[in-house]
């Protein structure tokens, strides 16, 4: 039986709009630092391995591994980098550990978004440059395209979805990380500017800088460390078919798939009554929607109806991002998923504050590649 | 082997056949543009360049005196001590003689990037950057060089505003 793994520390550099006064190295020593303070570790004696999340094209600088091991302490150590979300970084530190070839392992993720002056453009390069790109389409058509499937199919409404924006927004008010907290009514969301119809401009998530750290350990080290464990208990991830002419559209397969490897590895069989809370990926608001379906936290087409039952607010029997998501947060590009397990870790060490849960056990964060992908990744987090 | 073959199989293609579509491709120019946050350390770096001047961080751990500046030091893992100048003169650690442009053009006067340690910063730190006033034949591992700087008036903080090292 391979070992049981916890991330046992956590840090991060200030969410952000934008960093004028931080490189992105010196935002990376910011949350290394916390999260090493955190577990109590020494990154030049106690660490086996580090690993980055980072994409060249949002970094603006190829082989970008090259530029990381200094502030993370991982100078002349084991370093590498995925192209992934955070959550696929923090099922290859847990499968380093299992293997018996790590006992400690820190995964980095951070955005400097603000120091991309094309991103749109970039995020076009995502793109198939043959038979989809010449098209000249925003990116983010996807995304209407998407959505539009997605309530046909599912008979949930674009009402719905601007009730996913209200209350991520009034989440993120009480987030101390969250950027983008504001009030706004239903006629706000839906009488927001047009953006790729039937999504708004304010169902879109707006990016922000910020940076998170973790450090991940073995259960045979646990107790010598000094950050309070929380265990990963199951992890999946998943990729369905990138042709944007004949993907599944309507559905997110891509996180019921993944999710079904977690649940499988953590034994969890009814989600919605062994889960106690989740962060999911709402990049765009019908997204949440989308993926509480996938999750199987409700049966497909009620996740609006959960939402207007009051059941995914921070006071409902299953709160769903109540940090405020990359709504309200602000998305981090790689560091998304990171964001979201940190969020996790606080509520189930109790150490939330403003916005802590009651009596949570066991918590979800999921997260998604966002456009075009689709690809997907989950993880399965617990006290004890 | 090879020189039994009298024709070779397959279809020969010249670049006119791309250019007039007989064979089909697709061109796209990707829109990539950024602007960096330089930070704590690499600011005051440029800053004090457009002054004419080079400047470090000391590690009171390790003692070492890195250049260029960084808010941490990446051996002891922590938070570096104090801004500490050091000179525009140094020594070559290394150096390469360029006879072609990165666009592959031949050069009549070579490229002469060389790493400079430079001094007042601990060995082994310094800067990477050009050579010049030197006859390449001339430059060897150990030569002692100093910063050519552009005009005040000329200098925007940049890496650019030494235009060269040359011997001293």
């Amino acid at each position: 039986m391979p070992e049981r793994v916890a991330i046992v520390g956590v840090g991060y550099s200030d969410v952000r709009s934008t960093t004028p006064g931080l490189s992105y190295k010196e935002m990376m020593y910011e949350a290394a630092v916390r999260a090493y303070a955190d577990a109590g570790v020494n990154p030049r004696k106690d660490v086996d391995s580090f690993i980055c999340v980072s994409e060249d094209f949002w970094e603006g600088t190829s082989i970008f591994d090259e530029y990381v091991p200094d502030q993370l302490g991982g100078a002349l150590r084991p370093v590498h980098t995925v192209t992934g979300d955070g959550i696929h970084a923090l099922a290859c530190a847990a499968m380093l550990i299992r293997t018996g070839r790590a006992r400690i392992v820190v995964v980095e993720g951070h955005s400097k978004h603000s120091d991309i002056r094309t991103p749109h453009h970039i995020h076009n390069f995502a793109f198939d440059p043959i038979y989809h790109r010449p098209l000249g389409a925003h990116p983010y058509h996807l995304a209407g395209l998407e959505m539009n499937r997605f309530l046909h199919v599912s008979g949930n409404t674009r009402e719905q979805c601007a009730l996913v924006v209200r209350k991520n927004l009034t989440n993120a008010l009480l987030n101390p990380r969250a950027v983008y907290g504001a009030e706004v009514s239903l006629e706000d969301v839906l009488g927001a500017p047009p953006a790729f119809t039937p999504l708004g401009e304010l169902d879109i998530a707006r990016p922000a800088d910020g940076g998170f750290v973790m450090v991940v350990a073995a259960e045979s080290v646990v107790d010598d460390l000094a950050g309070e464990p929380v265990w990963i208990t199951g992890y999946g991830w998943c990729t369905g078919a990138s042709a944007v002419d004949s993907r599944q559209w309507g559905e997110a397969v891509y996180a019921r798939l993944a999710a079904e490897q977690a649940y499988r590895m953590a034994g969890i069989t009814n989600p919605f009554q062994d889960l106690d809370f989740a962060e999911i990926d709402d990049s765009f608001s019908y997204k949440e929607l989308e993926h509480l379906e996938a999750l199987r936290l409700c049966r497909p087409g009620e996740a609006g109806t959960l939402l207007e039952e009051g059941v995914t607010l921070p006071s409902g029997e299953f709160p769903v991002n109540v940090s405020g998501g990359s709504l309200g947060v602000g998305h981090l590009l790689e560091a998304t998923g990171l964001h979201r397990v940190y969020e996790v870790v606080l509520q189930l060490r109790g150490q939330a504050g403003p916005i802590q849960l009651a009596e949570v056990e066991r918590g979800l964060a999921q997260s998604w590649r966002n456009l075009p992908t689709t690809t997907g990744c989950v993880i399965i987090l617990e006290r004890s | 082997m090879t020189v039994r073959i009298k024709e070779w199989p397959g279809t020969a293609l010249s670049s006119k056949d791309f250019e007039t579509g007989r064979v089909l491709t697709v061109h796209h120019k990707p829109k990539a543009e950024y602007r960096w946050d330089a930070g704590v350390a690499i600011g005051r770096y440029l800053r004090e360049l457009k002054e004419g001047r080079l400047i470090a961080r000391r590690c009171n751990a390790c003692g070492r005196i890195l250049l260029p500046p960084r808010m941490f030091c990446e051996e002891c893992f922590v938070p570096t001590s104090e801004w500490v100048f050091v000179k525009d003169t140094g020594t070559v650690n290394t150096f390469s003689i360029c006879h072609v442009r990165w666009d592959m053009v031949r050069l009549k006067d070579p490229q002469l990037p060389a790493v400079i340690n430079v001094d007042g910063a601990s060995p082994g730190m310094g800067i990477l950057h050009l050579l010049g006033e030197v006859r390449p034949e001339d430059v060897r591992v150990g030569m002692r060089v100093q910063a050519v700087w552009k005009s005040p008036e000329e200098r925007e903080g940049a890496i650019t505003d030494i235009k060269y090292w040359k011997p001293i």
